[in-house]
């Protein structure tokens, strides 16, 4: 399969007398129609990839690219949706007029624009609530405007920020059958998290990042049948994590 | 254009769902109003103080307007992060910038038009006339005028990190140029050297916001300006708001957002 994602010798380092280097030279490849866990530690270097996939950051030495194109040029963000960690939305919106701005953006035809609002509204189950200001949404139902405005364009591949980062059991639930569902459609998604668990249910690959370096990457059942451990055992082995002893 | 056009026109629709600028219309019809039902002086020709009042507020209210809705574009869009989601689309920071310029210009042109024709009801009330040759080159050039005032409050927004600061900068120099802009080549030629040629330069870089202010020529009808001096005025304008844009897209597209 063609890989639609390409990083390949990847460095960000951040400015300062003494620069910190926050990726040194990563090499991943996500090829489509998988679902692609990118787990780390906090300030593993997960975010600043994304921002350099994102076009947000640029890189201080390697490539990174989307469908073949640089992701300095805009255009290569045309077919991928985004889904940041916390809703950033414009809150004096409603969900219809957020989702009709960035249709707009996509250059969705006119007479597609309705019929595709109306489509991400019923898979996020925000039909009822289309017209109210965003800013009287309650988080879940913020965080599900994201994954609606993540999909508006119909993308190929989906880059998700942890997705279920702060949403209640149920709200996890139901971005976990997004992802699902999603892939069942042959789309591609790029996400990262903490829940551990919740990757081994959905990925088909992943990659471990601890300080800025690629640590492991495979199968998720690759890597737990060759540690006979679970993904999470396998994570905190890999990131030299040490149990305190007990008292 | 359609990713400049879709960012001005959530930027459109910001300005009408806040309540500054229904606050500054409101503040500003009250003044002219109670003013308007004044009789001083018992002075038939009451209807010039009343335009001049008028013109002067809606000079005010229109700065006001202009520079804190630019200043604060940007720098929400990084504080609020709506910047990630809008950039990971197929969108560029040179459009985002455009788009900005272009819904703060839009929206302000159509505060002015809805303060002209209110100074238009208030003063046709009295005078029985409708001057409007005057009112619509004055508004003109007032929003050319206001084209460079945002593209200097965009830029400032790159530089400065607060937006009251930005604004605060703006306005000192937007009324420094306005009141004494016009009068800096004067000054320069009563200085010593190298007073002189600084004044002098300066004057000759500075954007002469002054030449768009007519409203002597508005409240006593003393003639318009030639058409083709307002062409040439609006010229002048787009090139400096194009200067302003340019320096601004220059910093913003190497400005780190987070």
């Amino acid at each position: 399969m063609d890989a639609i994602l390409q990083i390949d010798g990847l460095r960000v380092e951040y400015g300062g007398p003494r620069p910190k280097v926050a990726v040194a030279g990563l090499n991943l490849s996500v090829r489509a129609g998988e679902v692609f866990g990118f787990l780390g530690p906090n300030g593993a270097g997960k975010t600043t990839t994304m921002n350099v996939l994102l076009g947000f950051v640029n890189a201080t030495g390697g490539s990174a690219r989307l469908f073949g194109v640089d992701v300095r040029q805009p255009i290569a963000r045309q077919r991928i949706g985004y889904l940041p960690e916390l809703t950033y939305y414009y809150k004096f919106l409603t969900a219809e007029e957020l989702l009709y701005f960035y249709a707009r953006i996509f250059k969705i035809p006119r007479s597609e624009r309705q019929s595709r609002i109306d489509a991400v509204l019923k898979l996020v189950e925000l039909d009822h609530a289309r017209n109210r200001q965003i800013k009287t949404y309650s988080k879940g139902m913020q965080q599900r405007v994201g994954l609606a405005q993540a999909l508006i364009n119909n993308p190929d591949l989906l880059i998700l920020d942890e997705p279920t980062s702060g949403l209640d059991p149920i709200g996890r639930m139901k971005v976990r059958e997004i992802i699902l569902r999603l892939k069942h459609e042959g789309k591609t998604v790029f996400f990262s998290s903490h829940e551990l668990g919740e990757v081994e249910t959905v990925c088909d690959r992943v990659a471990i990042l601890h300080n800025g370096e690629l640590k492991a990457e495979g199968r998720v059942d690759d890597l737990t049948r060759e540690h006979q451990a679970s993904l999470e055992q396998v994570f905190l082995k890999i990131i030299g994590y040490q149990p305190a002893p007990a008292a | 254009m359609n990713n400049i056009f879709a960012i001005g026109s959530i930027t459109i629709k910001e300005l009408y769902r806040r309540k500054d600028f229904y606050v500054l219309f409101v503040l500003s019809a009250l003044i002219t109003l109670m003013a308007g039902s004044a009789h001083f002086f018992h002075d038939d020709k009451i209807v010039r103080y009343l335009k001049e009042l008028c013109l002067l507020l809606i000079w005010i209210a229109a700065l006001v307007i202009a520079i804190t809705t630019a200043a604060r574009q940007l720098p929400a869009e990084r504080e609020q992060r709506t910047i990630f989601p809008l950039l990971a689309k197929p969108v560029s920071r040179a459009q985002v910038l455009l788009g900005k310029f272009l819904g703060c210009w839009l929206a302000v042109g159509l505060a002015l038009v809805m303060f002209y024709a209110f100074l238009g009801v208030v003063s046709a009330s009295r005078e029985h006339a409708w001057p409007l040759e005057y009112y619509i080159q004055a508004l003109w050039l007032q929003w050319m005028m206001l084209a460079v005032v945002i593209a200097l409050a965009l830029l400032g927004s790159i530089v400065f990190a607060a937006p009251s600061s930005n604004g605060t900068i703006c306005l000192v120099t937007v009324v420094g140029i306005l009141l004494l802009g016009g009068h800096l080549h004067e000054v320069a030629l009563e200085r010593p050297e190298p007073m002189q040629s600084f004044l002098s330069t300066l004057y000759f870089l500075i954007p002469h916001l002054e030449w768009f202010d007519v409203r002597d020529l508005v409240v006593h009808e003393s003639g318009l300006v030639a058409w083709w001096a307002v062409g040439a005025a609006s010229v002048y304008a787009m090139v400096y708001a194009g200067f302003l844009l340019f320096a601004a897209w220059v910093l913003f597209r190497r400005k780190a957002l987070n």
